[in-house]
């Protein structure tokens, strides 16, 4: 048998109880340079990242008085700080929106993302144990830690409806895209997951980088104030953040600002591909490293 | 070909040394400030180490550490291989690169069949969860489908025996408990290879013994292929019909299991005259012998043991010394000592002779671990002074298996 073809067949676990005769064969041997992102092997180990999601889950709100509770606490006491300095004393324009509305509709995707970069740089390191004793596609890891964040999105997002309900907003047909501007968040923090785990497994910098990095970023998305600030020349620029997609794409799509999907959000979903894109490879070319190094 | 399960060839994995962590055998992480620092003048080269994922980093001769060279081996189907070798000599490495949890640097190995590889019973167990949970949580760590573990789920808690707390959360489990449940998730992974590190050693004593039987199980009774890495010499005897004997990250030797650890056994002997070269107070040689008195290694089963002792005593005062005798199971056995045996220790060189109580020895690997001291410091301590084998001829090996016990007794009964 040439090595030739044992490298094109993939390794597939097969179900026990398959005939032997059905054999897979594992070749292994090293890497060179930039290797495939195998998401057929990704795809076998579904149930893996769901299992890995679903512990997320289970564990976040474990031992805690308040429970899934504080998916709702963190933006909503960040919504009434925001009123309260920006909305009232600062008085920033909200595109006519009702500015409690306006921040905490910026402020839920944003939680979001901002909680899936912090836990997904950190997720291989907390899951050292795992990288250095099994086998399994890695990119496992950072993706359950940013899917384990859509149940508490979810769960935020009854305080907004709850938000809308009280300052009477309805509706309208628009709110169908909605999902489509959760992927973009999410895709973006996948993305920026993947870069920063890799990079944490061998520099462990990163662990104190990640604070100031949302910080700032959140400074350069429109949440506290709305992007029609900006002249209109600088918004594709601006763009470029792909969270100011996401934030104004959620505003266009339940609370009708005028932020129409346009250049600016092509230019976010843009970025957000070449960031996951590039991240997954990197990831991947990093890999081989990860259980010598963690 | 077909009847290869695991062909290696040529295969090794290099660490670099200067970055290595003391014994853990793996690197160090960097951080950015020592990139930042050692790549000043060439920051060309520091972005791409940042980016290549160290996989082409050059170091030189001297950093540069081959944790496994050249290794080839092949492995039919349906056999049971145990790989031994001292601390160190690569075994651990094997085992990572062929369960693929990392790479190997040169070389390739080709493994023809679902694998399972057990480096560690529990990976992954989460406290916070209870036992159900922690089955479909570990057992998909380990590569099993969600319906097969449903499939499974009575089988795994009964051998657990944790059917009363299946719904309790594992932190609350004891750890005997803790350890049942992980490893029964363990054995009913069904792949065609299993790769087994010494996961054996942990545990009580009942414990292992469950996981040899169940490992023997599934070898014999299921012809899988297994790979097994031990320093429990007589589970390398008992479970596998052939042996790799590592040394310095080389093959030393392929062979039956007993041939290879006898092999194994001799290379510590040989080795062990260095540890012994020494001036100060403490032990210059410490040797199993045999009632002729001739130095050997294994003894059969109720054949008279003895241990001998040369040591050198020239600073302290009322200097005392003595050993203990452990089993395979690392249990204290026995303890001796010049305090009992009734000997003086005063400058100069003394040689003894102690005779064990080998009739109540039982089959197995034993392990001498001393210490010479007084009442102010201890002048040498070592833990494997030496080590020797009891040895069982077939009807012994056969009963001793069901018990537990430490000892045998083989007093001749009283008939009344």
């Amino acid at each position: 048998m040439t090595s030739a073809r044992i490298a094109n067949e993939e390794t597939t676990p097969e179900p026990s109880g398959v005939a032997i005769n059905s054999m897979s064969v594992t070749l292994i041997r090293p890497s060179k340079g930039w290797v495939s992102l195998k998401l057929a092997e990704l795809w076998e180990y579904r149930e893996l990242v769901y299992f890995l999601t679903w512990r997320e889950v289970k564990v976040r709100y474990k031992q805690t008085a308040m429970g899934a509770a504080w998916a709702i606490i963190q933006p909503l006491f960040t919504m009434l700080v925001f009123s309260l300095f920006f909305g009232r004393l600062a008085k920033i324009p909200s595109d006519g929106i009702p500015y409690p509305l306006f921040s905490l509709s910026g402020l839920i995707p944003w939680t979001f993302f901002a909680n899936g970069l912090t836990l997904s740089s950190n997720s291989l390191v907390t899951n050292s144990n795992l990288v250095a004793k099994v086998f399994f596609p890695r990119l496992a890891i950072p993706i359950s830690a940013v899917a384990a964040g859509l149940v508490d999105l979810a769960i935020s997002f009854l305080l907004l409806v709850g938000m809308m309900a009280f300052y009477h907003c309805t509706l309208s047909y628009r709110f169908i895209y909605l999902p489509l501007f959760i992927l973009l968040a999410v895709v973006t923090s996948l993305g920026v997951g993947f870069w920063l785990s890799a990079l944490n497994v061998e520099y462990r910098d990163v662990r104190y980088t990640v604070p100031f990095l949302t910080q700032f970023w959140m400074f350069a998305t429109p949440i506290a104030y709305p992007s029609s600030l900006l002249q209109s020349k600088w918004r594709i620029l601006y763009g470029l953040n792909p969270m100011v997609g996401v934030t104004e794409g959620v505003r266009w799509a339940l609370l009708g600002v005028h932020t129409a999907p346009g250049p600016m959000i092509a230019a976010s979903s843009a970025a957000s591909l070449l960031i996951l894109v590039g991240g997954a490879f990197y990831f991947r070319r990093m890999e081989k490293t990860f259980a010598d190094v963690v | 070909m077909s009847d290869i399960a695991i062909r290696v060839d040529n295969i090794g994995k290099r660490y670099h040394i200067g970055a290595l962590q003391q014994g853990g055998g793996r690197f160090r992480y960097r951080s950015l400030r020592d990139v930042i620092a050692h790549s000043a003048g060439t920051p060309f080269r520091a972005m791409r180490s940042l980016v290549s994922g160290g996989g082409d980093r050059k170091g030189n001769e001297e950093t540069i550490f081959w944790a496994l060279k050249e290794v080839s081996f092949n492995v039919k189907r349906g056999e049971i291989v145990g790989v031994i070798g001292r601390n160190g000599a690569g075994k651990s490495t094997l085992l990572k690169l062929l369960s693929r949890i990392t790479e190997p640097t040169c070389g390739f190995a080709e493994i023809y069949g679902r694998v399972g590889a057990l480096l560690e019973v529990g990976t992954g167990f989460h406290p916070e969860l209870t036992g159900r949970e922690n089955i479909y949580l570990n057992g998909a760590i380990l590569g099993m489908k969600r319906a097969e573990i449903a499939s499974r789920f009575d089988e795994i808690v009964a051998f657990a025996e944790v059917e009363k707390f299946i719904d309790t959360p594992v932190k609350h489990y004891s750890s005997g408990m803790y350890l049942r449940l992980a490893f029964a998730i363990a054995a009913h992974l069904e792949p065609e290879i299993l790769i087994v590190d010494e996961v054996l050693a942990v545990g009580d004593a009942e414990f292992q013994k469950k996981c040899l039987g169940k490992m023997q199980q599934i070898s014999a009774g299921e012809g899988r292929t297994v790979l097994f890495v031990s320093h429990n010499l007589a589970a390398v005897r008992q479970l596998c019909t052939r042996g790799v004997l590592l040394h310095a990250g080389q093959v030393a030797m392929t062979g039956t299991a007993n041939e290879v650890s006898d092999r194994y056994v001799h290379s510590m002997l040989a080795t062990r005259a260095d540890r012994f070269k020494r001036d100060s107070t403490g032990y210059t040689d410490v040797r199993a012998v045999n009632e002729e008195g001739r130095p050997t290694s294994s003894f059969t089963f109720g054949e008279p043991a003895f241990i001998e002792l040369d040591l050198r005593v020239n600073s302290g005062s009322d200097v005392q010394c003595g050993f203990t005798i452990y089993n395979q199971l690392d249990v204290p056995l026995l303890l001796c000592a010049s305090e009992y045996g009734g000997v003086r220790l005063d400058h100069g060189d003394h040689r003894f002779r102690v005779c064990l109580p080998y009739e109540m020895l039982r089959p197995g690997s034993y392990r001498i671990e001393g210490a010479v001291w007084d009442k102010e410091s201890v002048f040498h301590q070592d833990n494997f002074l030496c080590s020797f084998l009891v040895v069982a001829d077939r009807l012994n090996e056969m009963h001793g298996r069901s018990s537990e016990a430490l000892f045998v007794s083989r007093e001749p009964w009283a008939k009344l």
